[in-house]
Order: structure tokens, then C-alpha cells, then sequence
């Protein structure tokens, strides 16, 4: 199998144009090597697929959108599959091009780090349209808002586990259109209604007379019709592919070294670009000498920008090398200088007394003599970096007139808006291609788009065409800020004389993600939600509930880290629910089974788990088990733990040793059950690294950890088993990228408390001096 | 320094800084980017190519070492091996986002060449050098064994 995707419009270069007979195929192992030196601006592509399209090279289909965004878009009109000057005509929303050769290939809106959309968006094309899953191809979408916009946010991008939850009905609606069309063709062709042919498997056929043919055969008059209005989605019951394990499709390039990663861009010309960041949040450069790093062979330049200083060199190493003996100082008078420990002393004040209030029922929790137990609680959470493997990195090549970018943005309506701000441009003149990304968990969607703003000032401090590659090492990533925010969460909750949870109140303190972003439109009341959310919708019925918030300001910048809130909440509250059941003598799964209802899908994740782990049965010696429950995203995630008392990879601290986990899901229908599974398994291991080792500490100002020597990542030693349950659903699919992480650091604190009589009331587990 | 070496079969010989690692060497002057590059330490393995026949961190192996030295990259690294475990990896669709597999496969052919039975601890022992921050260990401990039962047969 070749490599079935593209990450760029690579696809339409000229050279494939002048393959004669042969179709812009995007996808042999060759090609994915070729495209790094070539990209299309939109305008090229744009007069390229015309010419394409006028040769009748193609069918593209949409679904319906108003012309206005058709003539916005060089995609789309791109597209538009018509003759000649077709512009608005049929594919507006430009989702599948299906070439002569019969491939098809999806334009994918979101961003593959991973997670799957390449694989589960053309999946949902593919079951409406009818195609076998080997003609299926994948491609990055360009940046184009009004187009590939995710329907939850308004804009382009990717994050919250929504890409299939805002693509489900939009894919196969684009699937199905093209197969009406397809279908049209063939009737108009045969001369036979359109009610008797049939699609099976990439097939189309006419019983009566015999007729057979591939979609490629009427690729060309399918594109001259009109899309049809309406069409029928299929019942769910009648899928073939969405449901099935279908292998992904950049699997192959992603084995050979054949994938293409913004790091591996080259084109002709192209310095390399490293950043001196300043040595603490808000530091800015005061004075530079540059001698020595211009003196290092193969260094072009050294400018100051107001991110740090900026070195371009040929390469990377000389880049590197000039850094290194770059003399700068440093303004320091309006930066951020204290400790995380003075930092979360300031929190643990605060959450000695209420917050605001977010969410009340019942009555506060006063003193009571009714022989009911209370208990409080205080957990730290620190700050974490997400660490992708691929260290952020951007390459850009601007002009006057108009400015390319390849990067693996997660945000393109924010990135190319504060791009064409820095460069004095207007945002359609920047164009993107989103790269496949060496993972993100976030930290690829800021709302200040900080890589590629830094990207922009790089080009344009330097003024010249020359394309450039900025880079961040390891260390820049993992100083470089945007952290999972602190917290410090106090809880306290009472226990009747019967043994029922009858009080509950959380009061938590840390920084907003939001606030002063163009995401602040999310917040309710001045309340972020990312602060809150896991807590406030705690789904345990519990008669007096009580949720409060002390939002403080801190000058470390801070940002989603894979399931955001619920990742500090998560922890909290199954903790805390954990420790209040046993106090009351009670099942850790019975006794939240008692208090979620019957038939909640809470209920039902846990219920499964505890079955498939056989939960209340013989636990090896040496062992226990712990259990958590958590909904995030929309999707539901019970987890057990089997753990023991074991010493870390360095042979040091007494840390758990996570044996093995049991997890069921509920993500409504599972696309892609294969992936679902992946993400499970993959948010367990990045869930236990983090609670296991990792915090970002600051001292003086100065970050502490700065590379994976210091900022430890799981290994695969001390990755457990992992036996995964999906939840059989008709409920439309919601995300799995995030919601495999909020439950497993609690299921293991709840299994340690039962090793070890020790509450866990600080993360991460190995002790780290704050 | 004049560096002779060879890279994949192939003669290569260029004039460079003896302290460049020979990850920038592989990356930078080669333009054979599927070798990537993730610490720079030898904390994580993305850079693991074969010198050799041994895998080596190609971040913290300066130019000046390799001289005259035979090396293999995820491109071209082929043996009844590396066969083997690239169709296991396929098979169960092991990569997510796939910055780190390079690195992965590279030493997974390493250990198989040297063990065609490992066991759990084997593994763990060969791998625990290659960092995956998507995480797809326990499907990498799968294909590992899957590619050592193709093996057998
Ligand atoms: S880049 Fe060489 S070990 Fe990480
Ligand atoms: S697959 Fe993403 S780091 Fe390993």
C-alpha cells in the first residue's frame, strides 16, 4: 500500500498535470518526499485545477453553500470542477474530489496529530458515497474559514474533541451528494432511472442491462450537473464501513519515513531560524551582542524581534551554534519572577475561603453535630508542559503581496489573521497548509498563535524572500510556556449517619485560559469554563452541592493541555468521591453506581468496566485496584487500575507501578473503533506520565525542567496493559482524543490509597521541589 | 573535516564541522528527514539510526565519529528484519501522530536482529530508550511480537 494521504495541495503540481492520462495522485511514497519542496499558492492551484477541471480531469463535490463563500474561497473555486470559468457553480464546499483513476480523496478540515481524522473523516464520506476503502485518499484542507470551519467554534480549527462530533452529518452529507451526482451521471449515460443503480463497494451498476463502471468513468459528467438540494443520510443500521476497523491511512508513510512533518520542509533557499526566548515570562531583550553568533559559518543575520533573538543560518547546527554564544540582556522589570512554590502559596490562601459561586443546591456545609462525618481535602496541581514530540516550528515565506506558510496550525482562522497582521497583509493573502503534526495535545492551538506570529516577525524583521524554517528545541518547548495551569482545589464533604454523601463543596483556585483571547466570548459571567468544567457537572446526586472559583492572575501564560479542565478536576473529584465512600464503608463502584442513576451513560461505562475487570474478585498479591469515572467532551470513560508499589525507571522513589488498565467508553458511535481504541490507550499512557513525573517549576522566574532529562516522559516500561470496551451506541459520535486522560491518574491515586493507606493529594506522584 | 562515509549504499563525502551531529549531517546536508529530531540528548530516540548494524542516537554523535562508518535510515533499512516489523506496525496500525516511530522501528529491527524471541523484559530493555509521547507502547509491544512470529515462520 502506498501512502494514501497528502498533507499538502502538492497534489496539483504541474508535474502531475503533465503526467498525460495519469491523475494528480498525491499519494505514492516518492510523492510525499516531492512535496516538501513545492507548494502551490492558492492562486496556482486555483488556475491549476481550472485547467485541471476544463480537461475534465475531475470531479469535485460539495455540498451547498452560498455562492458568496464559493467566490471567497481559491479552494474551493478551485474546485468547482466546472468548465472553464466555473467559479460558484457546483462545489462550493469543496469535501471530495474523485479523479478519472476512480481514487477519491477527501479534503480533511482538521488537523492529523494522531488522533485520526484523516481516517475517520474519509470514512464517513466513503459510507455514504459507497466507495471500497481503498480507492480513499486524505488531504490537508487549506486554510479557508469559510469553508473548513469546525462547526462548533466559527472557526477553523481543531480542538475539544470535536472533529468528528462538528463533521459527522457535514461528511456524509458531502459523501452522499456525490453519489447522487454519480448516480445522475450513470442514469443520464445508461438511460436507465436513477432509482435502479446501485453502488456497492466503489461499483456502480445497472441490473437490468448489465452496466457496470467505476466512479472515475463518470467523474468528468458528474461534475457537470448541478448538486441535488436535498439528500438522504443512511440509517445507521445500514452502514458497511463507519464501524469497522478500517486500517488508517497514514499508516504507511508514517512507517517508511515517508510522512512529512513541517520540520522536514525544505525548499530551495530556506534558512533555518532559531529564537533566543527570554529567560522569564515577560522578559523582553534590552541589549544584544552578536559578534561571536555572526562570526559562526553559515549564520546570515541576527535580529531582534520582540519575542527574543532571532538567528537565521543555513542550517540548523550553525543556527544552533550562534545561539548558543549569543550575549543578550534581558529587561526583566515587568516579568513574571516569582516561584511556582510562592505562586501556590498564594493559591492554597485563597482556597481557604469560598470563591464565587458557580453552582449551588442545597445548603452550605456548616458545622453539624447529627453524627455525619466531614472531611476537607486540599490537592496541588502543577503546571505541565504538553512536550509533543515534534518541537513547534513553522516555515514561512512572505512577500509583499502575499505570504506562504507550512505548519501544523490547529488554529488556521487565528493563525492566518495574526499573520497577516505582523506582515501588514490581508488574511486571504496567507495561505497555509496544515502539515501532519508530530503531536499537539494542545499545544499547537493557541489563541494568540504564538509559533506562527513568531514565524511573522521572523520575516518580517528579515525582509528578504528568502523562505525561512523556525524551530524550537526541546528546551524552548518545554520553557517556552503555555502551560496546563496550576490549581489548588480544597474540597470538603459530609457523610450522613447512614453512610450517604449528603455535602459536597469544591473550591478551586487557578488562572484562566481564556480571559483576554478571542475565546473570552466563551466565558459565562466572567467565569472560564475551563476552570470549572468536570467540577461543577459533578453526576453524583448529592443533596448539598456547592462549587466556587478564585480566578488569580499570574504572568505565566497558560493553555489547554489534553482534556483541559477535566485533567485537574477529574483527579479532585473521583479522588475525593473515592475517599468519601470508603469512609462510609462503601463499594468504590457500587457506591457511585448508587449515586449516578441507572441508566445514565456513566452508569453504563462503569458498569462495563467493573465487569471486564471482574472487579471484587481476586486481585493478584501485592496489588490493588482503583477505580475512576469521568465524562469529558461529551464522551464517557470509566477506568480500573491495577497497581502495585514499585520503584520509578530510576530505581529512586517509591512510585506506582501501573500493572495493567481496564477502560470502557461511550462515545456514541464509534466511527472507527480501531482509533477509539488508540486514543484510549494512548490518553491512559499520557494521562500516567504526567501524573507519575511531571511539573514545570519555576524558580526565580526561570523554568526548572528543559528536556526530557528533567521533564520525564512514560516509557514503555512502564506502560501498563491496556484492554479497551467501546460501548455499543446509536448516539451520534462524539470525541476520544482527550477523554481517555482525566480518569486514570484517580483510578491509580485510588488503588495507591488502598496500597498504602496514603491519600494522594498532590500531583505529580514523584515528589518534585516546587 | 572531509567526511567519508556511507549512507544507505551509498558514498557520501562532505566538507563539514566535525562536532555537527550526525543527525544535522543526515537531515541538513542528506535531506533524509524521516531520522527526526526530539531532544537533541539522547533522551528520546528519534534520531536512532544504524551505524554499523547498532542503533545510535545519530543527535549526540558528532560527525567526526563516523568516518569511514556504514549507516542505515528508516528510508532504505531493509533485512528479513526490518521487513518484518514494518508489516507489523502496519498491520495494527501502530503510529498515531508517527513523529517518534522511525526511531521505534529502527531500534525495534535492532532487537530482533540480535533476539528473534524477545521476551516482555527484552522489549522493555530495547525500548525503553525510545520515547512516544502519543504513547502507542502497548501496540508497539504487540508488533515487536507479531514481527518475531513472522519470523518463525
Ligand atoms: S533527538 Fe536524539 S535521542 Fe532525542
Ligand atoms: S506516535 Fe506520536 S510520538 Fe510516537
Amino acid at each position: 500500500m502506498g501512502n494514501r494521504f497528502s498533507t499538502s495541495p502538492g497534489s496539483h503540481r504541474p508535474e502531475a498535470q503533465s503526467q498525460a492520462g495519469r491523475a494528480p495522485d498525491a499519494f505514492g511514497p516518492e510523492r510525499a518526499h516531492a512535496t516538501t519542496s513545492t507548494t502551490l499558492t492558492a492562486l496556482d492551484r486555483r488556475s491549476l485545477l481550472r485547467g485541471l477541471a476544463g480537461a475534465g480531469l475531475g470531479l469535485v463535490i460539495g455540498v451547498q453553500l452560498p455562492r458568496r463563500a464559493a467566490a471567497q474561497s481559491g479552494a474551493a473555486t478551485a474546485m468547482s470542477g466546472g468548465a472553464g470559468e466555473a467559479v460558484g457553480t457546483f462545489a462550493p464546499n469543496a469535501f471530495i474530489r474523485i479523479a478519472p483513476d476512480s481514487t477519491v480523496t477527501v479534503l480533511i478540515k482538521h488537523i492529523e496529530f494522531g488522533q485520526g481524522p484523516y481516517t475517520g473523516l474519509a470514512t464517513l464520506v466513503a459510507e455514504e458515497l459507497d466507495a471500497d476503502w481503498e480507492q480513499m485518499r486524505a488531504e490537508a484542507a487549506p486554510a479557508d474559514t469559510e469553508l473548513y470551519k469546525n462547526l462548533a467554534f466559527g472557526v477553523q480549527g481543531t480542538g475539544g474533541s470535536t472533529a468528528m462530533a462538528n463533521s459527522y452529518e457535514q461528511m456524509r452529507k458531502a459523501g452522499a451528494t456525490a453519489r447522487a451526482m454519480l448516480v445522475a451521471a450513470a442514469s443520464a449515460a445508461w438511460g436507465v432511472p436513477a432509482a435502479e443503480i446501485a453502488i456497492e463497494s466503489g461499483s456502480i451498476t445497472h441490473k437490468g442491462t448489465g452496466k457496470a463502471a467505476k466512479f472515475g468513468e463518470f467523474a468528468d459528467a458528474a461534475s457537470r450537473l448541478e448538486p441535488p438540494e436535498n439528500v438522504t443520510l443512511k440509517d445507521p443500521k445500514a452502514f458497511r464501513l463507519i464501524g469497522t476497523d478500517l486500517p488508517k491511512l497514514d499508516t504507511s508513510a508514517k512507517t517508511t519515513g515517508a510522512a512529512m512533518f513541517t520540520i522536514d520542509v525544505d525548499k530551495p533557499g530556506m534558512l533555518t531560524v532559531l529564537i533566543a526566548h527570554p529567560p522569564a515570562f515577560g522578559a523582553t531583550v534590552k541589549a544584544v551582542d552578536d559578534k561571536a553568533a555572526l562570526a559562526v559559518p553559515g549564520v546570515v543575520a541576527v535580529k531582534t524581534l520582540p519575542q527574543g533573538v532571532a538567528v537565521y543560518a543555513e542550517k540548523f547546527w550553525a543556527a544552533k551554534t550562534a545561539r548558543d554564544v549569543l550575549d543578550i540582556a534581558w529587561d526583566t522589570s515587568k516579568a513574571e519572577t516569582r516561584s511556582t512554590s510562592e505562586i501556590l502559596t498564594l493559591y492554597t490562601e485563597a482556597a481557604a475561603k469560598p470563591g464565587r459561586i458557580v453552582k449551588q443546591r442545597g445548603a452550605e456545609l456548616g458545622a453539624a453535630n447529627d453524627g455525619s462525618k466531614t472531611i476537607e481535602a486540599e490537592y496541588v496541581f502543577p503546571y505541565l508542559a504538553h512536550a509533543p514530540m515534534e518541537p513547534l516550528d513553522c516555515v514561512i515565506e512572505a512577500d509583499a503581496d502575499g505570504c506562504q506558510v507550512m505548519a501544523g496550525s490547529q488554529m488556521q482562522t487565528i493563525d492566518q489573521a495574526a499573520i497577516a497582521q505582523v506582515l501588514g497583509l490581508r488574511p486571504e493573502t496567507v495561505s497555509i497548509t496544515t502539515m501532519l503534526a508530530g503531536g499537539s495535545f494542545g499545544r499547537r492551538a493557541t489563541p494568540n498563535a504564538d509559533i506562527a506570529v513568531e514565524a511573522a516577525h521572523a520575516a518580517k524583521a528579515f525582509a528578504s524572500k528568502r523562505p525561512l524554517k523556525l524551530l524550537w528545541t526541546r528546551e524552548d518547548d518545554i520553557r517556552g510556556g503555555r502551560y496546563r495551569p496550576a490549581y489548588v482545589h480544597r474540597l470538603k464533604g459530609r457523610i450522613d449517619a447512614a453512610g450517604n454523601i449528603v455535602g459536597w463543596q469544591q473550591t478551586i483556585v487557578g488562572q484562566s485560559i481564556m480571559e483576554g483571547t478571542p475565546f473570552a466570548s466563551m466565558m459565562k459571567d466572567g467565569i472560564d469554563p475551563t476552570m470549572i468544567e468536570g467540577a461543577e457537572d459533578l453526576p453524583y446526586v448529592i443533596p448539598n452541592f456547592q462549587v466556587d472559583v478564585h480566578k488569580l492572575d499570574v504572568g505565566i501564560p497558560v493553555l489547554w493541555w489534553r482534556s483541559v479542565g477535566h485533567s485537574v478536576t477529574g483527579f479532585s473529584t473521583e479522588t475525593f468521591i473515592d475517599e468519601l465512600l470508603a469512609l462510609a464503608g462503601k463499594d468504590a463502584v457500587e457506591g457511585r453506581l448508587a449515586m449516578l442513576g441507572e441508566n445514565t451513560r456513566h452508569a453504563g461505562v462503569l458498569r462495563e468496566v467493573a465487569r471486564m475487570a471482574d472487579w471484587g474478585g481476586k486481585v493478584p498479591e501485592g496489588r490493588a485496584r482503583g477505580v475512576a469515572v469521568h465524562k469529558s467532551f461529551n464522551s464517557y470513560v470509566a477506568q480500573i487500575a491495577e497497581v502495585s508499589v514499585g520503584k520509578d525507571s530510576a530505581g529512586k522513589e517509591k512510585a506506582p507501578r501501573v500493572h495493567k488498565v481496564w477502560c470502557a467508553v461511550d462515545c456514541g458511535i464509534a466511527v472507527n473503533p480501531n482509533i477509539v481504541r488508540a486514543q484510549m490507550e494512548g490518553g491512559i499512557g499520557y494521562g500516567l506520565g504526567a501524573a507519575l513525573y511531571n511539573a514545570i517549576t519555576l524558580s526565580g522566574g526561570k523554568v526548572q525542567q528543559g528536556n526530557f532529562d528533567t521533564y520525564r516522559s512514560l516509557r514503555i516500561n512502564e506502560m501498563p496493559d491496556v484492554e479497551v470496551s467501546i460501548i455499543k451506541s446509536g448516539e451520534a459520535p462524539t470525541g476520544v482524543g482527550e477523554p481517555g486522560v482525566p480518569p486514570i491518574a484517580p483510578a491509580v491515586a485510588n488503588a495507591w490509597a488502598k496500597l498504602t493507606g496514603t491519600r494522594v493529594r498532590k500531583l505529580p506522584f514523584v515528589d518534585i521541589p516546587a | 573535516m572531509q567526511l567519508d562515509f556511507d549512507v544507505n549504499g551509498k558514498k557520501h563525502s562532505l566538507d563539514i564541522d566535525p562536532q555537527t551531529p550526525l543527525l544535522w549531517v543526515i537531515r541538513d546536508e542528506l535531506r533524509l528527514t524521516g531520522t527526526k529530531f526530539g531532544c537533541g540528548i539522547a533522551q528520546c530516540g528519534a534520531c536512532t539510526v544504524m551505524i554499523d548494524g547498532q542503533p545510535t542516537r545519530s543527535c549526540v554523535t558528532p560527525a567526526a565519529a563516523v568516518q569511514g562508518v556504514k549507516i542505515e535510515t528508516i528510508e532504505a533499512i531493509d533485512s528479513p528484519e526490518a521487513r518484518a516489523v514494518k508489516a507489523a506496525w502496519v498491520a495494527i496500525d501502530v503510529p498515531q501522530c508517527g513523529y517518534c516511530q522511525s526511531g521505534q522501528i529502527i531500534s525495534a529491527i535492532a532487537l530482533l536482529s540480535e533476539n528473534r524471541a524477545p521476551t516482555d523484559d527484552d522489549i522493555d530493555g530495547a525500548m525503553a530508550g525510545n520515547i512516544c509521547r502519543c504513547a502507542t507502547y502497548v501496540r508497539i509491544r504487540q508488533a515487536i511480537k507479531d514481527a518475531a512470529a513472522m519470523l518463525k515462520e
